[in-house]
């Protein structure tokens, strides 16, 4: 168990640099997730962290060390990797095996025939064989360890892979995009094994992932990293309800916000489509955008007219996507009941609480807004 | 009843089995049979006679001229059944060529196989001079064998070869390493692995570069700290399927020298470096006798063939544990 501290962490491959400066501080035991869009450099900040990959600049040090100079076998970090990297020639016992047997057995111990005659590797293995079948159990993989990779589904390699990192004492587990390339379910049933399993080892998670969802699901914080930033860190509530970045409102959460195009008059009212809201704020004058969840949408009354131009029903709830008349603004709003959908092309009026409003300057920041207090008794009223 | 134009082999087998209960449509169905068989005769009939022209032919009359007492240009030639297999057992010069021959493919295969592995192994890790070492191994296996043992008769010439020359340089003595009874099979065999190096490391790099990376890195982050562990754990068992073929690619090369004992020792001195594809050619050609050479060369087909079956068993064992 050990806290990972990365401080302005760079990475360049061939002039182009990926990691524009991260820190990030991780504490002892905690599961927090990295996740951003695709190709934004989650995976390279990963190696980094495991010394796979040696940074262009910065420094990264495990328990208050400097681990830069110590090599990734040394740095004792477990890694689960996307591809689950599994020797295909060694059944699944042996998979797991691999890491205690470098560990405990000596060079001479694990030659092929010689080191099979010694009576301390007779010990050893021993010892070995009892921490894989304790895994196995764990991990409900007993009847899968005389099996080759490739004799076993996407799950199961998962789990193997898995269990091939937790097997020993690492500090920390690092997880690079680990249910990926499962199907939907499975990935789904998989979060809560793995929320299980860090509750159970109580150890130290780094999981990257493309997936808000696993992220939101799993972690005790998420990082959010765009273009090789660390944008935002937080409690999946905070990174939420609270985004300090456009991006990261935008990359957080399903179906995505909505974003209406608005503008911050003169005097500091803040207006949306062109519609006065009972917002201020302090901030310069200007175009801004206005961001409001699609759970937040209430569709009957409101000063907006629009028009059902799509509908997606989940069975358990549904999702409205509508035009707004006069404008090409698209956007979502979600109904509990599916059975009060109403049909396409139906016109609509809509609105939403003064509370519910995320404000972002033309640069994408936050901007904090103050809800008029004249109108404090009637605050869920619109306009 | 199923219809007699059934076209998969259930339905064929179907038709086939009611016959006897209602012939005449089972001799429709066995006449449209015969029509498919024939087509598929038809179709592999190029390729089969390619086969047996090719192929199959010349070892029939191989092992049939074996038989005989035929001279290469005689007008006639009779049957002596096992005559000629009886001359070469009792003949010390085919002992000899067969020991020579063994003894070359023991030391050449593991010194070419190695060194193979082990060229190619640096090749990968150092990637700087990469295309540079790759063209310096390779060029043995482009260049003409004759023009290179041009090459290596000079480099091993007593008075001005630059072996010699170096072996002075350093205060030992000279040497006339082909001329030399005790040591011209072996300059054969330093000569053979440098031939078989070259090709031996491009096999290995092909199959070191479809490694996945991956591997290595898990194995790093498992505790593989030496480069002695990983290459056990990852490098030699996702080798094997290519070490195979190269030891047996291998073998059969060198079962088959013959141009470098041809063009540096002619066998010699006193039969010391003589093979077995060098006595056949000396006994076909020289001495034109066709079927003793023939009988030989069933002796040199019947190692190769041996390799081969070991090949084929062992990459079956491959498929099993890939
Ligand atoms: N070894 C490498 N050489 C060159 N470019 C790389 C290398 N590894 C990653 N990159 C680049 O770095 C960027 C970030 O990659 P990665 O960290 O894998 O992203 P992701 O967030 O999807 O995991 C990508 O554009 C990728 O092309
Ligand atoms: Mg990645």
């Amino acid at each position: 168990m050990a806290t990972i501290e990365l401080s302005a962490i760079r990475k360049s491959f061939d002039g182009t640099e990926i990691l524009r400066g991260v820190d990030l501080r991780i504490e002892n035991g905690e599961f927090i997730s990295l996740v951003g869009p695709s190709g934004c450099g989650k995976s390279t900040l990963l190696r980094v962290i495991a010394g796979l990959e040696p940074q262009s600049a910065g420094e990264v040090s495990i328990d208050g060390i400097a681990a830069d100079g110590i090599r990734p076998s040394a740095r004792n970090l477990a890694m689960v990797f996307q591809s689950y990297a599994l020797y295909p020639h060694l059944s699944a016992f042996d998979n797991i095996a691999v890491p205690l047997r470098m560990r405990r057995l000596s060079a001479i111990e694990r030659l092929p025939l010689v080191g099979a005659l010694l009576p301390s590797r007779r010990r050893k293995e021993r010892g070995i064989r009892d921490d894989v079948a304790k895994v196995a159990e764990q991990l409900e993989i007993a009847h899968l360890l005389g099996r080759k990779p490739a004799q076993l589904s996407g799950g199961q390699r998962q789990r193997i892979a898995v269990g091939r990192a937790i097997v020993r004492q690492p500090v920390a587990f690092l997880f690079d995009e680990p249910l990926s390339n499962l199907d939907a379910k499975l990935r789904v049933h998989m979060r809560a094994e793995l929320a299980q399993l860090h509750r159970r080892l109580n150890a130290t998670f780094v999981y990257v992932t493309h997936d808000q969802a696993e992220a939101m699901t799993m972690s005790s914080r998420i990082a959010v990293m765009i273009d090789g930033e660390l944008v935002q860190v937080g409690t999946p509530t905070d990174i939420y309800d609270n985004p300090r970045d456009i991006r990261v409102a935008e990359f957080v959460g399903s179906p995505k916000i909505n974003v209406l195009p608005g503008r911050i008059r003169e005097g500091g009212r803040i207006e949306a489509l062109g519609v006065a809201l009972r917002l201020t704020s302090s901030a310069a004058p200007g175009a801004c955008r206005i961001g409001v969840r699609p759970e937040r949408i209430e569709l009957g009354s409101g000063p907006f007219a629009g028009h059902v131009v799509h509908a997606e029903n989940m069975g358990s709830e549904a999702f409205l996507h509508l035009g707004v008349n006069g404008s090409d603004v698209r956007l979502v709003a979600r109904i509990d009941d599916p059975r009060r959908l109403p049909p396409i092309a139906t016109p609509v009026s809509f609105g939403f609480a003064m509370d519910a409003v995320r404000a972002f300057n033309a640069e994408g920041k936050r901007i904090e807004v103050e809800i008029e207090h004249a109108e404090r008794v009637r605050e869920r009223a619109i306009v | 009843m199923p219809s007699a134009c059934g076209s998969g082999p259930l339905s064929d087998a179907a038709t086939i089995d009611t016959a006897a209960v209602a012939a005449p449509a089972a001799r429709a169905s066995l006449r449209k049979r015969d029509q498919r068989a024939l087509t598929a005769y038809g179709l592999v009939a190029p390729a089969f006679t390619l086969m047996l022209l090719m192929l199959l032919g010349p070892l029939a009359s191989v092992i049939a001229l074996s038989f005989t007492d035929y001279q290469l240009g005689a007008p006639a030639f009779s049957w002596i059944g096992l005559a000629n297999y009886q001359d070469m057992f009792a003949d010390r010069v085919f002992w000899i060529s067969l020991r020579n021959t063994l003894t070359y493919v023991v030391i050449v295969v593991p010194g070419a196989v190695t060194l193979g592995l082990a060229i190619a192994l640096l090749i990968e890790s150092g990637a700087s001079l990469r295309g540079l070492y790759r063209t310096i191994y390779f060029l043995p296996v482009m260049a003409t064998l004759i023009a290179m043992a041009v090459v290596w008769e000079f480099m091993l010439h007593p008075q001005f070869g630059l072996v010699n020359g170096l072996l002075r340089g350093a205060g030992l003595p000279a040497f006339s390493w082909l001329q030399d009874r005790s040591t011209a099979l072996y300059a054969l065999c330093a000569i053979g692995i440098w031939q078989a190096v070259g090709f031996n490391m491009v096999l290995f790099l092909a199959g070191l570069v479809s490694i996945p990376k991956q591997l290595y890195e898990a194995a790093e982050i498992d505790g593989a700290a030496s480069a002695w562990a990983r290459f056990r754990l990852v490098t030699w068992p996702m080798l094997a399927p290519v070490t195979t073929f190269v030891i047996v690619i291998s073998g059969i090369r060198s079962f088959q020298v013959f141009d470098t004992v041809h063009i540096l020792t002619k066998g010699g001195p006193s039969k010391s470096s003589e093979v077995l594809i060098h006595t056949m050619y000396t006994e076909g050609f020289e001495f034109f006798r066709s079927g003793y050479g023939a009988a030989l060369t069933v002796v040199f087909l019947v190692f190769v063939l041996l390799l081969t079956l070991i090949k084929a068993r062992l990459a079956d064992r491959g498929v099993q544990t890939a």
